[in-house]
């Protein structure tokens, strides 16, 4: 019998009234005693040495506290910021990792890099006392463009990674896939830009820093979505204070998208000058600043390679990256191009043999990470571009050429050529599905009507595949990453019944407050009204890893169910002891202890009130009611569908009318839906603005920032979106305890391709994302 | 944003009186505000015209249109007046910006500034406009000089801008994807002096469109003007669009508009 707001309700979330009635607790909204207000002097240059930085006049400027430099960071021990993913090039040499201060000492290489931090009363009279410092910039050549970047005489960014070279990786057999290209009865090839993107969370990143000379504690207060990852660097590496001195608290989160997942120069700045000054000093980013400074995704320049034998089975897949990571290493940005991208090249499709190789390097733009798919939307938006065009190299139906080489729904575990183990999937399910919605076999009629009213009609979908519920510890230590990726939780009840979880992930509008509340709702019997999360703040939740690569529900949400069945194991001796039974025969069902075949029965309010009040109570057992847990993947979790999207081009203007769009995701069991339904509308919206809107646009000569504010940065809005047809057909993830697989990112993973792939029909021609009017215009009237 | 002295006067003269070389005139402040909170501009005092009252307000005599210099751009779209007389010019004012800028932003200011890719500019100058100030009357072909240059003065403020009414007329906006700002932007107008097209967004500042004009002039239809190209040099070209695309748009916008004012 389902639980009322149990797992499966599309519950409304709990969060949502503070956050729309204006009662959330934002980092900008927090101000402390004495608090003093810091504002980063940045470069205006994309390449430039720094000769000198003359601060007096600035410091004698009204209300300033003080101004602290790079070189007084160094001076005081703090260490750079790192990379936290180490990767081997096919030499077997480590990636080159330059330095990567909080603030420049002695050299600019971005347009916003980070030169001083000035510390004032008030944020004018900081700004005013910017305007006052005086650095002696030699300008330097830059480069932006990463084909040039990575060509012989590029200006050289970094002594230390010559070529501007960060690493040169392979992954695959690459004597296997020569060896299918030499059979191959056909050969398709693409050649791909995947657009760098700026992430655009709502809420700006902040940071407050606050020090108490008492206990000496250090309190970063900042918009993380991982706060103990954040303490663990600034501890360890750039030994800010001891772990046990520093407390990092990431309050209600605006959005973050990946970008917030990183440990950024300001927050590393903000805490330490409040120790310096001892006196609070809070810092937000303006909307430029974020633009020129928040980790940007993607930006990926690729040639791809299919063969095929004469029937259109696939044989081998061949494709070469160049990657931008921007002018510094941010904190996982090795692993993206690499791990989260070269290992889901397979697609859904038998290929017996691939071959990746990733030539990743260094420009004068601002850092490249993480943004929502990470490597994932990369991935499928080379393997479904590559299989749209070898149906149409092939004059097959593009659905029907994968259909032919999907892998079959008996086939799991399916271990891919690129260290993958599917461990479920129905694909052509999902394929047939998204075809249903969309009424794919009454295209070609609609394609007619298009034509006579003077418009040009397409379709195209993606097959995606994503590898989320990052990640089982041991299987990525051994691929370079310096941190294990399990999660905790801990399950606490009050003695009158109402519970609080605590959990190690993050929600920066994933709404955990409701769907971990659902969990215990379902599995304990406890009201969701009586369920507190609690998270992202280091003093109240065990040591967590965060929120990112869609992993809360399949990784988190498993930590709080472990949780929960230690509750339940400890309850039944409480419940036997209390109802003269042998624990044997306690049954639990929903938050109901009953003894079998009796009509005995006790509720977990009631065994919980008797932990704390424990008069009658078993011997040799702790009294109290709360349970850890931490949970450690077994493998990844593998969402999957097919999005189809169905276009109509104006070929007098090149204006894009996406028309209809059909979204099937296997997502797993699924908690809560109206929240998945939320996630998959968010996600696709991104990956329109992608494919159509959205992209940032540096001047390869000067390295300004062209795209720096909402004037020129296209975000997609309402009135850019179809609306959308949505299906869940899912099979059980049998790799964590709910049987679930993670929905965050799949709609940015699955859209770019898709849409692309129906623009692509509708000319019969390739261009670039994004799909801007004037380029669909030129390839439509070429 | 850099500190400024703020006055609000209560009549035009005042205003006009009490502004020194280095100050700014607010009329809505949908530019000069964020221009001045991201310190790329600076005044010594900000003389806020919103207490004027002379200059809010519509009025029509069938034959004029009359739209007061502060009159907010919400005002416009939503006027019984403008919808009978112009309503293409309604229909202009409802696309402004946003509901936020369009419930700021003002019709004098919007003027004032000349933006290349504003909206009403177009209008003005295809509807042969006349620019009321505290010190003259301006066509609106003389007022638009150049690139956010006007002919106006330094201690001179626009009080109201009159329209005569045309037989009919349409406003064709291609809306830049990314600020919503006319990429390109068409106003035809058919009056009983002949037809006007006035372009903006597509060069540095609003122009007519002679040959489809003329054109129209004989035969106001779309098919009248489909051979007519414009000229690409001298047009705008940036990350948005390149002065060909601008171009094009032109043709299809003209014809668009003059279809909808048919």
């Amino acid at each position: 019998m389902p639980v009322e707001n149990g797992i499966g309700a599309a519950v409304r979330r709990k969060e949502d009234q503070r956050f729309i009635t204006g009662n959330g607790n934002y980092l900008d909204d927090m101000n402390k005693v004495g608090q003093a207000y810091g504002y980063f002097l940045r470069s205006p240059h994309a390449h430039a040495k720094i000769n000198g930085i003359n601060l007096d006049a600035a410091k004698a400027a009204p209300g300033v506290v003080d101004i602290f430099t790079g070189a007084d960071m160094a001076a005081d021990g703090i260490g750079g910021l790192i990379c936290g993913w180490g990767i081997t090039s096919k030499d077997g040499s480590p990636h080159n990792a330059p330095p990567h201060n909080s603030m420049a000492i002695d050299a600019v290489r971005h347009v916003g890099d980070q030169v001083a931090f000035v510390i004032a009363d008030s944020l004018q009279q900081a700004k005013d006392a910017a305007e006052l410092i005086d650095v002696d910039y030699a300008e330097l050549p830059p480069v932006t463009d990463i084909s040039r970047a990575l060509s012989g005489g590029a200006p050289q960014i970094h002594e230390e990674a010559p070529g501007n070279v960060c690493y040169d990786w392979e992954l695959g057999d690459k004597d296997a896939v020569d060896a299918a290209f030499a059979s191959a009865a056909k050969v398709s090839k693409i050649d791909l830009v995947n657009n760098r993107l700026s992430p655009n969370p709502m809420e700006p990143r902040a940071a407050l820093g606050e020090f108490d000379p008492g206990s000496e504690e250090l309190t970063l207060y900042t918009t993380s979505q991982n706060p103990h990852v954040a303490r663990l660097i600034m501890s360890a590496f750039l030994a800010i204070a001891p772990e046990n001195k520093l407390r990092v608290v990431a309050p209600d989160v605006g959005g973050g998208f990946g970008s917030k997942i990183f440990v950024y120069a300001e927050e590393t700045v903000t805490v330490w000058a409040a120790r310096k000054i001892n006196r609070p000093v809070k810092w937000t980013a303006d909307r430029s600043e974020a633009f020129m400074t928040d980790a940007h995704g993607r930006d990926h320049v690729t040639h791809a390679e299919l063969a095929m034998d004469d029937e259109g089975h696939i044989l081998g897949f061949r494709v070469s990256t160049k990657a931008n990571l921007g002018a510094y290493l941010s904190t996982f940005a090795s692993a993206v191009p690499t791990y989260l991208y070269g290992t889901l090249l397979n697609g859904q499709y038998k290929i017996p043999s691939i071959y990746v190789e990733v030539l990743a390097g260094f420009t004068n733009t601002t850092p490249v990470d993480a943004y929502r798919g990470a490597g994932r939307p990369e991935a499928t938006y080379v393997v479904e571009r590559m299989m749209e065009t070898a149906a149409r190299d092939l004059n097959m139906d593009p659905t029907e050429f994968r259909m032919k080489n999907f892998i079959q729904p008996d086939a799991y575990p399916y271990e891919t050529p690129v260290i993958m183990t599917y461990d479920s999937g129905d694909y052509p399910a999902n394929m047939n599905a998204a075809k249903g919605l969309i009424d794919y076999a009454g295209f070609a009629a609609r394609k007619a009507q298009s034509e006579a009213n003077g418009k040009i009609r397409g379709i195209g979908c993606a097959a995606y595949i994503e590898a989320c519920g990052i990640a089982p510890s041991a299987a990525v230590g051994s691929l370079g990453a310096g941190v294990g990726l399990w999660e905790s939780a801990e399950v606490r009840f009050n003695p009158t019944g109402s519970v609080t979880v605590f959990t190690g992930s993050h929600s920066h509008g994933q709404g955990h407050e409701t769907t971990f509340a659902q969990i215990i709702a379902d599995k304990l019997g406890v009201p969701i009204e009586s369920v507190e999360v609690v998270h992202g703040d280091t003093d109240k939740v065990p040591f967590g890893m965060g929120t990112y690569g869609s992993r809360s529900l399949a990784v988190g949400g498993s930590a709080i169910v472990k949780a929960v069945d230690k509750i339940v194991e400890k309850s039944k001796k409480i419940a036997a002891h209390l109802m003269e039974a042998a624990v044997e025969d306690i049954e639990h069902e929903h938050g109901v202890f009953s003894v079998a075949g009796t009509d005995k029965q006790m509720t977990m309010g009631e065994i919980a009130f008797a932990a704390y009040v424990p008069h009658n109570y078993p011997e040799d057992l702790e009294p109290g009611m709360a349970e850890n847990a931490f949970y450690d993947p077994l493998n990844f979790t593998f969402p999957a569908g097919t999005h189809i999207a169905e276009v109509e081009i104006d070929p007098n203007t090149g204006v894009v009318d996406i028309v209809d769009w059909a979204a099937s995701d296997d997502f797993g069991n699924i908690v809560n839906p109206m929240i998945v339904e939320g996630q998959v509308h968010g996600g696709v919206a991104q990956g329109i603005g992608q494919a159509m809107l959205e992209g940032v646009v540096y001047d390869d000569e000067s390295g300004q920032l062209l795209t720096g504010s909402y004037m020129d940065y296209c975000m997609p809005r309402a009135d850019d979106l179809p609306s959308f047809k949505i299906d869940t057909t899912g099979t059980v993830c049998p790799s964590n305890p709910l049987g679930v697989k993670g929905c965050g990112e799949a709609g940015a993973i699955a859209a770019p391709a898709a849409l692309m792939n129906a623009i692509t029909n509708a000319l019969g021609k390739d261009i670039d994302m994004p799909a801007t009017p004037e380029k669909v215009w030129r390839a439509a009237n070429a | 944003m850099y500190s400024f002295d703020y006055e609000r006067p209560s009549g035009v003269n005042d205003a006009a009186a009490s502004l020194g070389e280095d100050d700014k005139v607010l009329a809505g402040g949908q530019t000069l505000l964020p221009t001045l909170k991201l310190r790329l501009a600076q005044a010594g005092k900000l003389v806020d015209l919103s207490g004027i009252d002379e200059l809010k307000g519509i009025s029509s005599n069938g034959s004029e249109l009359s739209i007061g210099a502060m009159t907010r751009h919400v005002d416009v779209a939503d006027s019984a007046e403008v919808r009978s007389a112009i309503p293409a010019l309604a229909d202009l004012a409802s696309h402004i910006g946003d509901a936020q800028v369009r419930n700021r932003g003002t019709i004098g200011g919007s003027v004032a500034n000349n933006d290349p890719a504003a909206d009403y500019p177009s209008a003005l100058v295809a509807l042969g406009a006349t620019v009321h100030t505290n010190k003259r009357s301006i066509s609106a072909e003389d007022f638009f000089v150049d690139l956010f240059e006007t002919a106006l003065e330094e201690d001179e403020i626009i009080t109201k801008i009159s329209f005569p009414v045309p037989e009919s007329a349409a406003y064709a906006k291609f809306p830049n994807p990314a600020s919503r700002y006319a990429l390109v932007g068409v106003f035809v107008a058919k009056t009983s002096g002949g037809v006007r097209v006035a372009v903006t967004g597509a060069g540095p500042c609003v122009f007519r469109q002679s040959d489809m004009e003329a054109a129209l002039s004989s035969d106001f239809s779309s098919s009248a003007i489909s051979g007519i190209s414009t000229d690409a040099s001298g047009l705008n070209s940036d990350i948005h669009a390149s002065a060909e695309y601008r171009a094009n748009l032109v043709s299809v916008m003209a014809g668009r508009a003059v279809d909808a004012a048919s």
